[in-house]
């Protein structure tokens, strides 16, 4: 099994993330991660998907999800021609003693203090899905109390865009 | 994101398929109006369905309408069946209406059949007004969420301006590319507000772009494949139909001499009686079809998705075979089995080309010769015919009378069958000669559908002779529509094959539960419950078809056969039911057995066809 990220990008209608994540279950297939939003054209969402199959399961799940009647494009993101990013929002249990040693592995990481407490701190960070992990298991020790994280974004390297590309090829064909 | 709608203007109007560029109209009318000038204007001419609360608004328009024909069945399964019997025996997309909630989900079923079986439907449901969505209303039913996987695509209404538009795109999702249902739900107060009309409308369907013609590389490819090959077969399913292609697909086969076999849903797009032809492949198949499968080095499969019902245990179908897969819908392609070439488009256009490719093949004198392997078949084919034996005991054979009813039938006779024995013996023993005469529920296996089905069918062709062959079992889930039939000037004919049990469980309780017959029999109760009822008719079909104004015979005798059959065929201003009792052990063969290999087919009961060595 291999981890894939698909960008889907979809009519911004009502009702079409539910027909997407119901044709994941019922051909079953399990979504690692996903995240929507709108694009720079407010017609049009992005749906980032990144899903633990083999190729060929994953060339019918494409498929499948080709024929969905408000999918416009989906494009596979390779890792090494995209950039992949998550958010995590992070509640660490934090004393006047941890407290600068947690701050410490936050300027390491990068990331950002956003509320501070007499008993934590919150910290929103930024990254690639392996070092987030890589944060987290540095502040594990501390005690974490809550976690709450985004699904994968991601978007190709270089000028090119996929939505003007299929916005222009919807064009041509209408 | 975004599950709100947005007020923005539609981003990449595109002008409709369906309707040929003309003047516009703008008119003021109630959104129900709307609704029935829409289908007046794509060119339905037939609705099957049941009014009720929701859906109210649009029968009183329905009322005036002189181009649109509702038939008020007994029950909104009847209406969905009914659709695609008409929409499979006119080649048209066949519309049906239900009100909210419970007529909604009364449809779920022909939905899903139509689904599997890519039949050209559209749903017209109303739901209850928009402020009430959520709430738990009554008879409110999420039929879009519902109907999801089941449909090919499903629009819910709230706003009486959308209502054109959403029409003709309904209809032109259904009927265009694979073709299948889409269900338009409209809620009550969009079906009541006053709003516009405007027609032709804009379709705004960015996402949906089917391919329809091949690509020239991969034909040639197929063509060089079909020229390496030895033992190559077409293998013909449902798309061929759909797509109109029998003509195109009787010259290839004949200009390349290549065997075909046609698969339950393709019955029909090559005669029967066509030399070429081997007959039907699958659980059920004829030895000949499932063996050449087995055996052959190419498999070109065109209009057919490799059904686990055609291919048996996947792993050890067709060992020997490239595969060319075509198919409209890419999806199907490399799903069950991996394609050496894949071809997308409409079959009808594949056809055409694969032949002009040939043809050039031929006249440079580049043509492979397949004699040898078609006397193999043939010999296959006199060593292992289809047959039955009749019932010592003098009893009516349940083959019999169906291919008596196919032999005493009038030249384009539609059939309809249910699900179960009788459907295999009606696929095995009457006789096809022609595409869209041949309605049954192949991929989801719906018992109950050949009776709506017929009356779907007889509404779309009047002038031709409709038999539904059924079985006691499928009959007692959908008679109702009988009385349809009967009111609405539909006399359609019914076969029930009624051996007095769910014949097709009862097959496998026979061959695989030791003859343990839990729960399959049907002429009678537990036997503590009541004894005295046991082995009574009850019901008695006859009566219950008097009773629905239909004229009910009976048959039992064998002698009496031809005759009852032919006092059915003279009956034309009514419904004709025909309950032949039939001998209950009667058993469908050839057969594989679930799970098994195709290499495993059995003759009959006991005989293991016997091929000798090929040399491979």
């Amino acid at each position: 099994m291999s981890k894939h990220t698909l960008s889907v990008l979809v009519e911004n209608k009502p009702g079409v993330l539910a027909r997407i994540t119901s044709l994941f279950s019922r051909r079953g297939f399990n979504i690692d991660s996903l995240a929507v939003g709108t694009t720079e054209h407010p017609e049009v969402s992005r749906i980032t998907i990144v899903v633990n199959v083999e190729d060929l399961p994953l060339e019918q799940v494409t498929k499948q999800l080709n024929k969905l009647v408000n999918v416009l494009k989906i494009v596979e993101l390779e890792p090494s021609t995209a950039v992949q990013r998550e958010l995590v929002l992070v509640k660490v249990r934090a004393d006047n003693e941890t407290r600068s040693q947690i701050i410490e592995i936050v300027q390491l990481f990068r990331a950002k203090t956003v509320d501070v407490a007499p008993e934590a701190v919150t910290i929103e960070a930024t990254g690639s899905a392996d070092k987030l992990d890589a944060m987290l298991r540095m502040l594990e020790p501390f005690g974490i109390k809550e976690l709450v994280q985004s699904g994968t974004i991601a978007i190709g390297r270089g000028a090119r865009s996929i939505t003007d590309r299929s916005l222009r090829a919807l064009e041509r064909s209408a | 994101m975004t599950e709100q709608a947005t007020e923005a203007p539609k981003p990449h109007p595109r002008a409709p398929r369906a309707t040929a560029p003309q003047s516009v109209t703008v008119e003021r009318l109630t959104g129900a109006q709307s609704l029935i000038r829409s289908l007046e204007a794509v060119g339905a001419d037939t609705v099957f369905g049941i009014p009720g609360g929701a859906i109210l608004p649009a029968y009183d328009p329905m009322m005036d309408s002189t181009k649109v024909r509702h038939v008020l069945v007994r029950h909104e399964q009847g209406a969905g069946h009914a659709a695609s019997g008409y929409a499979l025996a006119t080649g048209k997309v066949g519309v049906c209406m239900a009100t909210s909630g419970p007529g909604a989900t009364n449809l779920v079923t022909p939905i899903a059949d139509a689904h599997m079986d890519s039949v050209p439907l559209v749903a017209i449901t109303g739901q209850v007004a928009s402020p009430a969505i959520g709430t738990d209303a009554f008879q409110e039913a999420d039929i879009c969420g519902i109907t999801l996987p089941i449909t090919k695509h499903n629009f819910l209404v709230t706003d009486p301006a959308e209502i054109p538009r959403t029409i003709a795109q309904a209809f032109h999702l259904a009927a265009t590319g694979r073709p299948g249902p889409v269900l338009v739900d409209i809620s009550k107060d969009a079906l009541q507000a006053q709003t516009s009309f405007t027609w032709p409308p804009t379709h705004d369907l960015p996402g949906y772009r089917p391919v329809s013609r091949p690509h020239a590389k991969q034909i040639r490819e197929a063509a060089r494949l079909l020229g390496e090959s030895r033992r190559p077969v077409l293998y013909v399913g449902g798309g061929v139909v759909k797509a109109n292609a029998s003509a195109e697909l009787k010259e290839l086969a004949e200009l390349a001499g290549v065997p075909v076999t046609a698969t339950l849903m393709a019955l029909g797009a090559l005669p029967d009686d066509h030399p070429l032809h081997l007959g039907m492949p699958g659980m059920h198949g004829s030895v000949t079809a499932v063996t050449a499968l087995q055996k052959s080095d190419l498999i070109i499969a065109l209009g057919a998705r490799f059904d686990d019902r055609v291919t048996g245990k996947i792993d050890s179908f067709a060992p020997y075979a490239k595969v060319v897969h075509a198919d409209i819908d890419p999806a199907e392609i490399g799903k069950n089995r991996t394609a050496d070439v894949p071809i997308v488009g409409d079959v009808k256009d594949v056809l055409r080309e694969l032949t002009a490719v040939l043809r050039e093949e031929r006249t440079a004198g580049r043509a492979a010769d397949f004699g040898a392997w078609r006397e193999l078949l043939d010999r296959w084919r006199t060593t292992y015919p289809l047959g039955y034996d009749l019932p010592e005991d003098g009893s009516l054979s349940p083959q019999q009378v169906i291919q008596r009813i196919g032999e005493l039938a009038p030249e384009n006779t539609v059939y309809t069958a249910g699900v179960g024995q009788h459907q295999m013996w009606a696929a095995h023993y009457l006789r096809f000669t022609r595409p869209g005469t041949w309605l049954n529920s192949g991929g989801l296996g719906t018992m109950g559908y050949a009776v709506p089905a017929a009356v779907g069918a007889k509404a779309g062709r009047p002038d031709a002779t409709v038999w539904a062959i059924d079985g006691d079992g499928c009959f007692q889930m959908t008679n109702q529509e009988l009385v349809t039939a009967a009111l609405n000037g539909l006399p359609v004919k019914v076969a029930i094959i009624n051996n007095g049990a769910l014949g097709m469980v009862r097959q496998w309780q026979t061959l695989f539960y030791n003859q343990r017959y839990s729960n399959t029999t049907l002429h009678s109760g537990p036997d503590d419950v009541a004894p005295d009822l046991k082995g009574t008719r009850v019901p008695d079909f006859v009566k219950l078809a008097e009773a629905m104004g239909c004229v009910g015979l009976r048959c039992e005798d064998p002698a009496d056969l031809d005759s009852v059959i032919e006092k059915a065929n003279s009956v034309n201003d009514r419904p004709v039911v025909v309950d032949f009792i039939v001998h209950e052990d009667a058993m469908v063969w050839p057969m594989v057995a679930a799970g098994t290999s195709n290499d495993d087919i059995m003759a009959a009961r006991g005989v293991r066809p016997d091929f000798g060595d090929l040399d491979d």
